[in-house]
C-alpha cells in the first residue's frame, strides 16, 4: 500500500520533519542532561523541559492562527513571533 | 530516596503505542495534509497553502457554530455539576435504598447515543409526545422542529437528563470516600449544614469534580449523535454545534479542505483545554 492516500506535500512533510527532529533533539538533550530541568516559572506552574516544547508548540499554532485571522496570509513575521516566543517560555515558563 | 528504575517496561507499552499510531497520528496527519490542499476527487490535489485556515477563520458560520457549541457547553456544565452534587448529597448514604439509587442513576448511562435522540425526539413531538403534548395542552407554545428556543430547550434537557448521573455517581463516589471522623468533628464543633459542605464535603470532592468537569467539557464540546438525531442542526442552523458543522461541510458538501482546517482548530481548542485542566489537576494535587 502506497502512501498516496495521505495526500502527503513537501511542506507538510518539512512540518512533521521538523516536530521529529525536536522529539528527537528533546531525547538527546534528555540523555545528555537527565531529568527534565524541572523548575517554577513565570506561570506559577512546575514544568519539565517536554512542558515548555508542548508550551511552545500550542502557544505556535494559535500565534499563526491569531496572525492568519487578524493580519492575513504572509507568515513570516508570525514565524519569527514564534521563535521570540519559543525562547521567552524556556527562558521563563 | 533513590529508586531503582527498570525501563524495560516501557517495551510493554509499544504495543499501545503502535496502535495510537495507527488509528490516531496517521489520520491526525492526513487532516494536516488535506488542510492545505484542495481536490475534486480521484486522489489530484492541489496546494492552497493557509487559504482553508484564513477562510475558516473569516467565516460566520464557523463563528456562528464555535459560538452555539461554548453556549451549550457552558449551559450544560453550569446546570449538570450543581445539580449532579446536589443530587449526590441527598442519595442515602447505605443499605438497600443506595443500591436502588445508584441502579436508577446508572440507567440513562446505559442508553446509547442514538436512542437517546430518537425517544427525546418522539417524546417531545408537540402533537404526539408527552412532554411536547404536555407543553403545549398547559398553554405554553412548544414546537422543537420550528422555534429555536424551543429546540435548545429539549437539547440542553436532553443532555442533562442523559449525563447528569455521571457527575452523580462521581459525586457520590467522592462523599463515600470521606471519613466518618470529620463529620463527628463537625458535630462537635457545631458546624452548620452549609459548613459542613464548605469545609469538608466540597473539598474532599474536589478531584472527583475536575475530572467531571473535565469529562462532560470534553463529551458536550464533542458531542454529535444526539442533537443530530433529535433536530439535524436545525430548525435552519440554531442547534447546528461545531460537530454538526464539520460532517456537515466534510461529507455533506465534500469541502475536504475546509473541513480539514475546521477539525485542526477545533483539535487545538480541546487540546489546550485539556492542557489547562490536566495541568491545574496536577499542580492542585502536588500542592
Amino acid at each position: 500500500m502506497g502512501l498516496s492516500w495521505m495526500a502527503w506535500t513537501w511542506q507538510t512533510g518539512a512540518f512533521f520533519g521538523v516536530i521529529a527532529l525536536l522529539l528527537i533533539g528533546m531525547s538527546l538533550w534528555e540523555m545528555k542532561d537527565p531529568g527534565g530541568n524541572p523548575r517554577r516559572g513565570v506561570l506559577g506552574l512546575d514544568t519539565t523541559r517536554g512542558d515548555r516544547l508542548f508550551i511552545t508548540l500550542l502557544g505556535s499554532a494559535y500565534i499563526n492562527l491569531a496572525w492568519l485571522a487578524i493580519l492575513g496570509p504572509s507568515l513570516g513575521w508570525a514565524m519569527v513571533l514564534c521563535l521570540v516566543y519559543a525562547v521567552l517560555v524556556f527562558r521563563y515558563v | 530516596m533513590q529508586k531503582t528504575l527498570n525501563n524495560k517496561a516501557w517495551f510493554m507499552v509499544l504495543p499501545v503505542l503502535l496502535i495510537v499510531a495507527l488509528n490516531a497520528v496517521v489520520p491526525l496527519m492526513t487532516v494536516v495534509n488535506y488542510s492545505v490542499q484542495d481536490t475534486f476527487g480521484n486522489n489530484v490535489f492541489f496546494f492552497e497553502g493557509t487559504r482553508w485556515f484564513s477562510e475558516v477563520m473569516a467565516s460566520e458560520r464557523f463563528h456562528g457554530a464555535l459560538m452555539r457549541q461554548l453556549f451549550f457547553t457552558g449551559t450544560i456544565l453550569a446546570i449538570e455539576i450543581p445539580l449532579g452534587v446536589a443530587i449526590a448529597l441527598a442519595m442515602p448514604r447505605s443499605g438497600f435504598w443506595a443500591s436502588v439509587c445508584l441502579v436508577l442513576m446508572a440507567l440513562p448511562l446505559l442508553i446509547p447515543w442514538n436512542v437517546v435522540g430518537a425517544m427525546w425526539n418522539i417524546y417531545a413531538l408537540p402533537d404526539i409526545g408527552l412532554l411536547g403534548f404536555g407543553l403545549n395542552w398547559l398553554g405554553i407554545p412548544y414546537d422543537f422542529t420550528q422555534q429555536p428556543v424551543s429546540a435548545w430547550f429539549t437539547v440542553i434537557l436532553m443532555d442533562v437528563w442523559h449525563w447528569t448521573s455521571l457527575v452523580v455517581l462521581l459525586a457520590y463516589a467522592g462523599l463515600q470516600s470521606i471519613d466518618d471522623n470529620y463529620y463527628r468533628a463537625a458535630q462537635i464543633d457545631g458546624a452548620s449544614r452549609w459548613a459542613v459542605f464548605r469545609y469538608i464535603q466540597l473539598p474532599k470532592m474536589k478531584h472527583v469534580l475536575t475530572i467531571a468537569v473535565l469529562l462532560r467539557f470534553m463529551d458536550s464540546f464533542m458531542i454529535y449523535t444526539e442533537p443530530f438525531v433529535l433536530t439535524g442542526g436545525g430548525p435552519g442552523n440554531t442547534t447546528t454545534v461545531l460537530s454538526i458543522d464539520l460532517v456537515k461541510a466534510a461529507l455533506g458538501e465534500f469541502n475536504l479542505g475546509v473541513a480539514s482546517a475546521m477539525s485542526i482548530i477545533y483539535f487545538l481548542m480541546t487540546l489546550l483545554v485539556c492542557w489547562l485542566f490536566y495541568t491545574i489537576t496536577m499542580q492542585g494535587e502536588q500542592k
